[in-house]
């Protein structure tokens, strides 16, 4: 499947130019002048991209040639973004996309027998839930603003939850694969309502208990949601039982109405998504120049690096945390309404890509795991943009592959790397399939 | 499992395009109510970034500009008032922190030179940053600097010149100014100053007793309505009864039967009281709207910052049907209270021949090019009398100059006409140490061809508006008709 690979180089040519367009624009608006810095940097991305993309024609020729340059899309994107905030955290941010497509790499080269997960699903889940956990130990763990995301080991600080994500995922696929078949024929209808089987709810109620665990003891509505939200997801298309998802998200809903009453910074975050004019410049201030931001924007945006980020002459942020949480808010001040469809019909492009991929793939394993992959990422998505646009309460959970941090451009490029391994085999088994001619006959 | 994977798409699509819809609500639709919210400090933030256009005085004197400070992010403009506290009134001030007042704020568009987003857009495009315009004022800095030194040595109160052809405000003075480049130090103490008030612009926010010089509008009223004739005579005595009170002469004297001109020469309480029964409450309101009694007036100043004139009942303005003293009202007492700038349209209707124009500071907008692209086209906002009757009337005004209560206002080799107002206000409580009269004059010069039409106004003081506000309108009107 050459074709698919020229596909995909034809696709990053446009990237690398966007890439240059977007510093040629912050230049031109910082410095009145454009150099061929720009192009310089354009260029290093491109290589950058190009070496991945040999990497993969040499090891993964069959795979889906959209996605890896959708995700330099993004990326570009960020680092554009990024740039326009601080020159030295863009500087980070692409050495940490550096190392994202080395891990990406490593992950393809390792896990090309991508069953050998399954073996280990249980310590895969137990890593998955620990690395959920070491925010909160003493020592390493970090609070950011209430919430327990971070853990710095001496000079590496990094946000856990992003590498949970996807061990929760391997696991969840793994294990509904193998039960699937007994929550649907064990399940049982009382009052009108199917209930999955009484010996397989544990397991699930434990994904349940996970999901309130992390809003007490991390304290993170999003990644709370993000995580049980993934699960339902995965749960419905491996039971294609609606009632179970309905059962799941009242507990969900249940468990959180309870703690957003019971522990303070959840409560606070609910507080200021109902009512951020409360206290606007102190609490409500994040979301409510968030959203300021965004009418500043209007259809067409001011322009890249025109926004305002700081209040002029003094150090006060404008738009709070606008590298990580609100760099949409940002998107859509600069580039306005029609560049952050833009971006939202990348991340849709992109679970579109994930889904199909998901539909070619013939084993359960497979299937499993490319859907939750891809759910994960587009709910992390809606999470954090439904919480800049006040759809949901705000949370602290990052853009994928735009917002700066080492973390989660890590963690998703090995996302990415796990769909494209998934793939590869779906379309390679597709296409032999073609060539040896159809199994069954087909309609004339 | 596929059609599972389709559906769980098929919400992910709608979920994207539900951040869609409430990227648009925010960004688009409701973009122009989070503009106007207080906790949004971006409009303003914005603006500092663009170089806000200068206000010039009518000679070209520059009353406002803008100054850079920082670069890059930091880039900002700071607006300074070189003529100081000359024009702090009307001209107000515009900072980031403190906000904006006055004709900074009411003429702000222009001066940050807001457009359409369309227009915007294409700026963008063709790599134009947004540049403020200038707008020149009619404002005249010599007679501004002379009403306001004018007020200075006599006390606290406000000077209105308006051109009464065209309603262009030639001075809007009030005393006492603030600096409008003290504003960012000092907002608060200004604020909190309730003894002196310098924020208030008396000019068009001032409250006052117009006493006699109400007599114009009665007069006015009761010409055009033929309730009586230039010949018409209303026997005068020292004192009448009205409404069980006496009402009594200011000198006391009788004066028997007298047409009006006489009458307003010496500004005869009795007659105008008896006017203003002949006329009528309503009939009287009716031409205390034409002159704009009742309504904020078309200025361009922020509407909160200008006050209506009329008879009050606490804050409510009283009107037709309404139980009132019309005897009082017709002589300026009662509850009537009124602003400076109202009695000079009173003045400048009688002196374009009974047509008020809308009083306007700015005179044209100028854009970063020197190009002109707007210019003030002189509106008219009533007709508050006949054109003889104005006629009629500025004879009996020019007796009050040249041999009535109003012959200080007089100017050597220029008919004056006018009309002097003292009210007596002993419950004043902001008159501190002050007396308890209000001065006034209001009038217009050369009566046969007026250029200028004037009131001035001095609060808290023992003197009348004869000897004390009639001085400020010769001075004022003098150097205004001196620079045509």
């Amino acid at each position: 499947m050459r074709s698919a690979r020229n596909r995909e180089l034809i696709a990053l040519v446009p990237v690398a130019l966007l890439l240059s367009a977007g510093f040629a624009a912050v230049f031109a608006q910082e410095q009145a002048e454009v150099g061929d810095l720009s192009l310089v940097y354009g260029a290093y991305f491109l290589a950058v991209c190009l070496a991945a993309h040999v990497y993969l024609r040499l090891r993964l020729p069959n795979a889906d040639p959209y996605l890896f340059p959708l995700a330099a899309l993004l990326t570009a994107f960020g680092l554009v973004m990024v740039y326009r905030i601080d020159a030295d955290l863009a500087r980070d941010q692409a050495n940490w996309f550096v190392l994202g497509l080395v891990l990406f790499a490593l992950a393809i080269h390792f896990l090309r027998d991508y069953e050998v997960l399954e073996r280990y699903r249980y310590t895969i889940a137990i890593a998955g839930l620990l690395l959920l956990l070491a925010p909160r130990l003493p020592g390493i763990g970090q609070q950011v603003n209430g919430a327990y995301l971070g853990v710095k080991l001496g000079p590496l600080a990094f946000q856990p939850a992003e590498f949970s994500k996807i061990c929760i995922v391997i696991f969840l696929a793994s294990y509904l694969r193998e039960h699937r078949e007994m929550l649907i024929v064990g399940a049982r209808r009382v009052l009108g309502v199917t209930l999955p089987p009484l010996k397989h709810l544990g397991p699930l109620l434990v994904v349940w208990g996970a999901a309130m665990f992390m809003l007490v003891f991390i304290r993170d509505l999003g990644s709370s949601l993000m995580f049980f939200a993934a699960f339902l997801a995965l749960l419905y298309v491996a039971t294609a039982r609606f009632s179970f998802v309905a059962i799941g998200m009242a507990m969900f809903l249940a468990g959180a109405w309870f703690f957003a009453s019971t522990v303070p910074h959840v409560h606070d975050r609910v507080q200021i998504w109902l009512d951020p004019y409360r206290d606007p410049s102190n609490t409500g201030y994040q979301v409510l120049q968030s959203i300021f931001a965004q009418a500043d924007g209007g259809l067409f945006g001011v322009g890249f690096g025109q926004a305002l980020i700081e209040i002029p002459g003094t150090n006060d942020p404008l738009l709070p945390a606008a590298h990580t949480d609100t760099i949409y808010s940002l998107i859509v001040n600069e580039v306005g309404l029609f560049g952050a469809c833009a971006v939202i019909l990348a991340y849709l492009l992109f679970a579109a890509r994930g889904f199909k991929i998901a539909l070619l793939a013939d084993d359960g394993f497979s299937k499993l795991l490319a859907t939750g992959l891809t759910a994960v990422f587009a709910i992390q998505a809606f999470v954090i943009i439904g919480g800049v646009t006040r759809v949901i309460p705000l949370t602290g959970v990052t853009l994928p592959f735009v917002s700066y941090g080492g973390s989660s451009i890590v963690a998703n490029f090995v996302l990415l790397a796990l769909l494209l391994l998934v793939s590869d085999r779906a379309r390679r088994e597709a296409t032999a399939a073609a060539r040896t001619g159809p199994l069954a006959p087909e309609p004339a | 499992m596929n059609s599972q994977i389709v559906k769980l798409f098929g919400l992910i699509v709608v979920l994207f395009a539900v951040l869609v819809g409430f990227t648009s609500y925010w960004s688009v639709f409701d973009a122009e109510a989070l503009k106007e919210k207080t906790a949004n400090k971006r409009p303003l933030l914005e603006q500092q970034r663009i170089e806000r256009g200068r206000i010039l005085a009518d000679d070209g004197t520059v009353i406002a500009r803008s100054v850079r400070k920082g670069r890059g992010d930091n880039l900002r403009y700071l607006r300074r008032y070189p003529e100081g506290s000359l024009f702090g009134h009307p001209v107000g001030y515009s900072f980031v922190r403190e906000g904006d007042s006055e004709f900074e704020q009411f003429h702000n568009d222009e001066l940050v030179g807001n457009e359409s987003e369309f227009v915007s857009l294409l700026d963008e495009l063709r790599g134009q940053t947004q540049e403020g315009n200038d707008v020149v004022t009619n404002l005249d800095p010599e007679a501004q600097r002379v009403a306001l030194g004018a007020l200075e040595a006599v006390g606290f109160g406000a000077v209105v010149a308006i051109e009464p052809s065209t309603g262009r405000v030639r001075v809007l003075a009030s005393n006492p100014p603030y600096d409008p480049n003290r504003v960012p130090f000092e907002l608060t103490e200004l604020n909190q100053n309730e003894l002196e008030s310098p924020l208030l612009n008396r000019a068009t926010q001032g409250q006052y007793p117009p006493g006699s010089t109400f007599k114009v509008v009665t007069a006015a009223a009761g010409l055009d309505t033929g309730a009586i004739t230039l010949e018409s005579t209303i026997d005068a005595p020292s004192t009448i009864d009205v409404q069980g009170q006496p009402l009594a002469n200011a000198d006391g004297a009788s004066y028997g039967p007298i047409p009006l001109e006489p009458a307003l020469t010496g500004s005869v309480n009795t007659w105008f009281a008896q006017l203003g029964e002949k006329i009528g409450a309503d009939p009287l309101f009716d031409y205390m709207d034409r002159f704009g009694f009742g309504s904020t007036p078309a200025i361009d100043l922020p509407d909160d910052q200008v006050y209506r004139s009329g008879v009050f009942e606490g804050r409510d303005l009283l009107g037709r049907g309404d139980p009132v003293d019309v005897a009082r009202i017709a002589i300026g007492q009662e509850r009537l209270a009124v602003t400076p700038l109202q009695m000079a349209e009173v003045a400048a209707a009688v002196a374009n021949g009974g047509t008020l124009m809308k009083p306007q500071i700015w005179s044209r907008v100028v854009d970063p090019d020197g190009r002109v692209t707007e210019r003030l086209d002189p509106s008219r906002y009533s007709q508050a009398m006949e054109e003889e009757t104005a006629a009629a009337l500025t004879d009996a005004m020019e007796g009050v100059v040249s041999e009535g209560t109003g012959t200080n206002a007089a100017i050597p080799g220029v008919p004056v006409a006018g009309k002097t107002g003292t009210a007596e206000t002993p419950f004043n409580d902001s008159c501190v140490g002050g007396g308890d009269n209000q001065a006034w004059f209001i009038g217009f010069a050369p009566a046969d061809d007026p250029e200028i039409a004037i009131a001035a106004t001095v609060e808290c003081t023992d003197s009348f508006g004869g000897e004390l506000a009639a001085p400020i309108f010769r001075e004022v009107a003098e150097t205004l008709i001196d620079d045509e």
